[in-house]
């Protein structure tokens, strides 16, 4: 009988990790949806990039005042997270604060305290974060693609911090002999008076609970992740390590343009020539991209990374003079698409069976994508390296290529390229007047 | 003026120093085409051995890419390969941030590998090398703005050798709150100057002139003909032409130069 609550939380555990297990491989799986495309070269650029952007938050206080305000639940939530090794060693091993024994009084005191001062402070912040949200008018947590789930996701999470940092401090509250032993409680012990004139067996029960609450609580957290925008606090760090290292003005040449380009300017080549065995049977490359398994599998992992904080649409030009386009939405697009796919798939046995859906126009408009005018601002402010005006061009290629779907004036413009080698009508003979126009 | 071409030189048998792309904009555009004779002049007086293709050249394509149409971008990029590579061009000057982004970064991979300067780190070097000086009283003590062109500062991230000659021509330099890496975009890149805005409650470039204007500038300086036309129509629709100039940094150089 005594090892009841042992063997639960061994069971909790195991179904906690073992759930986790299973949506990290469906979103492995997802990811892996998207096209190749090699980033396995400069290795320790990578690793500098992810260290300094990830690990350090170097793009997030670019912004002070969120940037300092996200350190502080950042570092409180990895530190505090320390506990839950404690926790989980107790749970299993029915043993109670089992660091204590082993660390010492001192230094566990000094442990916890901090963790204590940790969660005050992180509780403090998701207040002002939660002010931030609902109360203060900040543009960017007002756009249209925040309303509804978006913004209750938001609110969850903060909610779901606010209460697990209150059991954390609740839970070293009602630990009488903790408390007796007077080290670690900086903050806690002025949560004791609430628990004067409970008897120690209630007072137990008090502690028991906040801490079976405040585990359960993080496990559940831990599998919530992947059905919100939090998955950030995993996948920033692959994301900036797979991220774009070229410079920024640098767009990809498609290669299977290239091949065709250089077939045409070949004189030689026989426009008329057999094709080569079994050529008929290969469907040929789509240009661009019109749906997420047409993008590549970093701008995949982007969609998940993205936890919609909006400074990439607060900084882009078209959404600032109340164009359609948002580079938030388009990446909260792709997610929600390759996330329909994913749970297609599912339902078909693990073949993707056509919905007669796709990203462009039942997500993303042409609208939007033609407002854009690649200035990189979006690529640029995302405290995470995320790039949504590369799904942006991809999209635009599809458009072009595949639907000659361009605006009428960018027709225009293209024809006169391809006629007369400049943007405008002028004749190519005319190109060196301007020497004698003064 | 005199500009030699490329099919000049190689029919007297020299191969120039630099070749200057012109771009579309700076060989058809009124208000370019001014940036481009500022910037030959420079290179006269700093005795540049330069060349152009005139005739030869053609859009780098950039436009077509950023529109989407990669077939056409790379069409033009591999016929402007070849002319370049038939007259062995190893360095290429540009006062366009577009063919400037686009040559350097985006041609290599298609066969054709130049070093690639924008005019204002070529100048920065012909100052260092002693070849050209600024004379820094004609245009002393007048407020003056800056606006970085996309293409030239987040996209290559190319901030410092335009304000490095600003900072030369002994004006008074006031950042607008959306600088250097925080910099608007006039509203012009990406294809956009080819068309007209999606539905929206302004124009992008009355956004950044607006910037500008915040500066109380004389002088909106930029880097990029686009950057130039979209500044100049901003101010235009503000009424203020009367009291700011909208100029290329080669053309301010060329002005307190007295060239």
């Amino acid at each position: 009988m005594q090892y009841i609550p042992n063997i639960l939380f061994a069971i909790a555990l195991a179904v906690g990790l073992g759930f986790f297990v299973m949506n990290i491989r469906k979103l492995s799986r997802n990811i892996k949806l998207g096209k190749d495309v090699d980033r396995k070269d400069r290795k320790s650029e990578r690793l500098k990039n992810m260290i300094m952007i990830a690990l350090g938050q170097s793009k997030m206080v670019k912004r002070p005042f969120s940037g300092f305000l996200h350190i502080i639940v950042y570092v409180g939530f990895i530190i505090i997270n320390i506990e839950v090794l404690e926790i989980i060693i107790d749970g299993l091993f029915g043993t109670h604060r089992v660091f204590q024994g082993i660390i010492g009084d001192a230094f566990y005191g000094f442990l916890i305290g901090t963790f204590e001062i940790l969660a005050a402070l992180v509780f403090v912040t998701v207040i002002i974060f939660w002010t931030r949200r609902n109360v203060a008018n900040i543009k960017r947590f007002l756009s249209k693609e925040m309303k509804g789930w978006p913004k209750k996701d938001g609110n969850l999470i903060l909610y779901f911090e606010m209460v697990l940092m209150t059991l954390f401090l609740v839970m070293n509250a009602s630990d009488a002999p903790f408390q007796e032993a007077g080290v670690g409680n900086p903050i806690s012990q002025f949560f004791v008076p609430l628990f004067e004139g409970f008897t120690p067996e209630n007072l137990h029960i008090i502690e028991r609970t906040a801490w079976w609450i405040h585990i359960l609580g993080i496990l559940v957290f831990l599998n919530y992740l992947y059905y919100s925008k939090h998955l950030h606090i995993l996948l920033a760090f692959p994301n900036t390590y797979f991220a774009n290292l070229n410079p920024k003005g640098q767009f990809n040449n498609l290669e299977s343009v290239t091949n065709e380009v250089k077939l045409m300017m070949d004189p030689s080549a026989d426009p008329y020539a057999t094709p080569a065995e079994g050529a008929e049977d290969e469907v040929p490359e789509k240009f661009g991209a019109s749906d997420v398994t047409d993008l590549n599998w970093v701008q995949l992992l982007n969609a998940y990374t993205c936890t919609e904080c909006g400074r990439c649409t607060s900084s882009c030009p078209a959404n600032l003079t109340g164009k359609k386009l948002s580079p938030r939405k388009i990446m909260m697009d792709t997610r929600d698409r390759l996330e329909e796919v994913g749970r297609n798939i599912d339902a078909n046995k693990g073949e993707f069976k056509d919905d007669g859906k796709q990203l462009l126009n039942d997500y993303i408009s042409p609208e939007e994508l033609w407002a854009c005018t690649s200035c990189n601002a979006c690529v640029e402010e995302c405290p995470v390296n995320i790039d949504p005006l590369s799904i942006i061009m991809d999209m635009r290629r599809y458009l072009v290529m595949e639907q000659s779907a361009a605006p009428q004036e960018l027709n225009m413009m293209m024809t006169n390229i391809e006629n007369n080698g400049a943007p405008w009508q002028y004749n190519q003979q005319d190109r060196l007047n301007w020497v004698n126009e003064e | 003026m005199i500009v030699p071409t490329m099919a000049d030189m190689m029919a007297q048998g020299k191969q120039p120093e630099v070749l200057f792309w012109v771009g579309a904009a700076g060989s058809y555009d009124d208000k370019a085409k001014k940036i481009s004779r500022a910037f030959v002049k420079i290179l006269h007086q700093a005795n540049v051995d330069f060349a152009v293709l005139g005739t030869e050249e053609s859009s780098t394509g950039d436009a077509a890419k950023r529109a989407g149409n990669e077939f056409l971008f790379q069409m033009q990029a591999m016929m402007n390969i070849e002319v370049l590579n038939a007259y062995e061009v190893k360095k290429i000057v540009t006062c366009d941030p577009h063919s400037f982004n686009t040559l350097k970064n985006e041609y290599p991979s298609l066969g054709g590998k130049y070093e690639v300067y924008h005019h204002t780190q070529f100048i920065q070097d012909l100052i260092k090398e002693g070849k050209l000086k600024i004379n820094d009283t004609t245009l002393k003590g007048k407020r003056l703005t800056f606006h970085d062109p996309c293409y030239l500062g987040r996209a290559n991230e190319v901030y410092e050798s335009p304000r490095d000659l600003i900072r030369k021509l002994g004006v008074n330099l006031t950042e607008m709150k959306r600088h250097k890496s925080t910099a608007l975009c006039c509203g012009a890149g990406g294809a956009q100057m080819f068309k007209d805005a999606e539905a929206g409650d302004k124009e992008v470039n009355i956004l950044r002139t607006e910037d500008a204007l915040e500066t109380k500038p004389q002088i909106i300086a930029t880097g990029c003909p686009y950057c130039k036309t979209m500044m100049t129509d901003g101010i235009t629709f503000k009424e203020k032409s009367a009291e700011v100039e909208v100029k290329d940094i080669a053309e301010l150089i060329a002005e307190a130069n007295n060239l």
